[in-house]
């Protein structure tokens, strides 16, 4: 097994033995239980007044988009534990120094910590969000329009939380650090809600702050673009300023890019 | 001899302080220095400016020939932490596993129980780092640090959780590990030891180098001491070349010597001495 490898399955290992791990799957239990019975309720009362397609898919979606914020909630709570003190944190621990003068490198260190809680954050929201859809399609016979498109949104605005995260970790303590992105979390769903008030006040000034927040803080947007891949008649656009569509799609990879420079130049200069 | 360590006008300053100042320092194939110095002299400083985890402010340090963080250099030494922990989940076994995937070490299981046994560890081996006492931990930490057979090992305070049985097994350590041509930079506060182990000593003060030089040769002759039917008699200032002729004359005045013993100051006197304590 190469160094890099190593370190993957070293962390994985770490982040199940995490108790937030523990927590975070307790809590997906909890709700997915309620979940199951809102939606039982809510379709049974659906097939008792006789509803059609239309209002299956209206109930479906109001549903599932629910869910999903949930799912980007717990999903970003995980990212943040696993990464909240992945340089300065261990280090301050005493835990970084024993792997960081084997001769794997700091960047590949960085880089596979980064794999390590991508794939453990992004496979839970995985996970998650494909239950949560084949539970609504059980109960309500109901199935969002582009199934990939969402889950994929959603994996995204979590990996950028991930690498936020990470960035943050090689100059804050982990407590900070997860003070700091729980803050820029709140930050990108104040965003949204700045930008309503936007368009309710006409103001121009209050939009290109929203704009300029949905461009620096993109997991929202991606979010979002989640909620919008659920059905044709979901328009999400208008809900934040900033990228959408494929402007979207090319500025996440090169925010994930700077994020990862970022960390990468951050850790390779630190002291430890 | 090749160099195994090289540090050239080394300094490293935090802030406005200097952590270390133009500090000259060479470790020699199999050779085992120790590093003094009262807290705060630039000792774990320069330890981890040789394995990379500083970055000097000035000058330049090497491991056999590579730059000190560089993948080579790395390859190359052994490095246990004064301050450092293993995850608390991992066994002894396991976290000795890590350390050889990191660095692609193929000793595979029959190095993991040899370096297990070498720090007394054989049947801790599926004992997690929790339950491990602290001596323990640093047993571990000791073996981590073997791991692939390094040229160089830097060892920050290896004994100073250890009780006197533990401190001896790492001194017989040291040893062994010197007859296999491995270098080690020691830094310990425990003078007794690295006086009774090390090949030469480097005192620092103040992020310099005040005193270096093989223990023997640091030390000053204090006096002569003779054991008379009269009493003891201290010749201050003598050295051993004086002694026949202080035992001839003392015969010669009638004396009868029972005991004859030269003095010279200990290593704790020297470093008292330069640390101005």
């Amino acid at each position: 097994m190469s160094p890099w490898a190593t370190v993957v399955r070293y962390a994985v290992q770490e982040s199940l033995r995490r108790r937030v791990f523990l927590v975070v799957l307790v809590l997906t239990g909890l709700f997915l239980a309620a979940y199951t019975a809102g939606a039982l309720a809510i379709f049974g009362g659906l097939d008792d007044f006789g509803g059609d397609g239309d209002e299956r898919a209206a109930v479906g979606t109001g549903l599932l988009g629910f869910a999903m914020f949930v799912v980007l909630f717990l999903g970003t709570t995980l990212a943040i534990f696993l990464t909240i003190g992945t340089v300065r944190g261990d280090a301050e621990r005493g835990l970084l120094a024993p792997l960081v003068v084997r001769p794997l490198g700091r960047t590949q260190l960085l880089g596979a910590r980064m794999a390590a809680a991508a794939a453990m954050s992004g496979g839970y929201v995985v996970a998650f969000f494909a239950v949560l859809v084949l539970l609504t399609g059980a109960v309500g016979q109901w199935f969002p329009d582009a199934v990939l498109g969402a889950g994929a949104g959603l994996v995204g605005a979590v990996l950028v939380v991930c690498a936020l995260s990470l960035l943050g970790s090689t100059f804050l303590t982990a407590t900070a650090n997860g003070i700091a992105v729980f803050m820029l979390f709140g930050a990108g769903l104040a965003a949204a809600l700045l930008h309503q008030l936007a368009l309710g006040l006409d103001s121009g000034a209050l939009k290109g702050i929203s704009e300029l927040a949905g461009w620096l803080l993109p997991f929202m947007a991606l979010y979002l673009a989640s909620l919008g891949s659920l059905g044709p008649d979901i328009n999400t656009a208008d809900i934040l300023g900033g990228p959408s569509g494929v402007a979207l799609f090319l500025w996440t990879l090169v925010y994930l890019a700077l994020l990862a420079a970022g960390a990468r130049t951050a850790f390779l200069r630190r002291d430890l | 001899m090749s160099e195994v360590l090289e540090c050239h006008g080394l300094s490293k300053r935090y802030g406005a302080k200097l952590a270390l100042e133009s500090v000259d320092l060479t470790l020699a194939r199999g050779e085992l220095v120790g590093l003094l110095g009262p807290n705060g002299a630039g000792k774990t400083t320069l330890m981890k400016s040789a394995c990379g985890l500083l970055r000097p402010s000035a000058g330049s340090v090497s491991v056999c020939g590579a730059p000190a963080g560089s993948g080579e250099a790395l390859s190359r030494l052994g490095y246990l932490a004064e301050l450092f922990r293993f995850p608390g989940w991992l066994t002894a076994e396991e976290v000795i596993e890590l350390h050889q995937g990191l660095s692609r070490s193929r000793g595979g299981a029959a190095e993991r129980a040899a370096l297990l046994d070498l720090v007394g560890l054989g049947e801790a081996r599926g004992v997690k780092v929790d339950a491990m006492s602290k001596g323990m931990q640093q047993r571990l930490g000791i073996a981590q640090a073997l791991v692939g057979t390094p040229h160089l090992l830097l060892l920050d305070e290896p004994a100073s959780a250890l009780d006197p049985a533990g401190r001896r097994a790492v001194r017989e350590l040291l040893l062994s590990l010197r007859q296999r041509g491995i270098s080690v930079l020691l830094n310990s506060h425990l003078l007794s030891d690295v006086e009774l182990v090390c090949d030469r000593v480097v005192l620092l003060v103040g992020g310099r180098v005040v005193r270096s030089g093989r223990p023997a040769d640091l030390v000053r002759p204090r006096g002569v001491e003779v054991e008379t039917a009269s009493g003891v008699h201290t010749y201050e200032g003598s050295t051993r070349e004086d002694a026949p002729r202080i035992v001839s004359e003392l015969v010669a005045g009638g004396e009868q010597v029972y005991g004859v013993r030269v003095l010279a100051s200990t290593l704790e006197d020297v470093y008292l001495e330069s640390v101005g304590a």
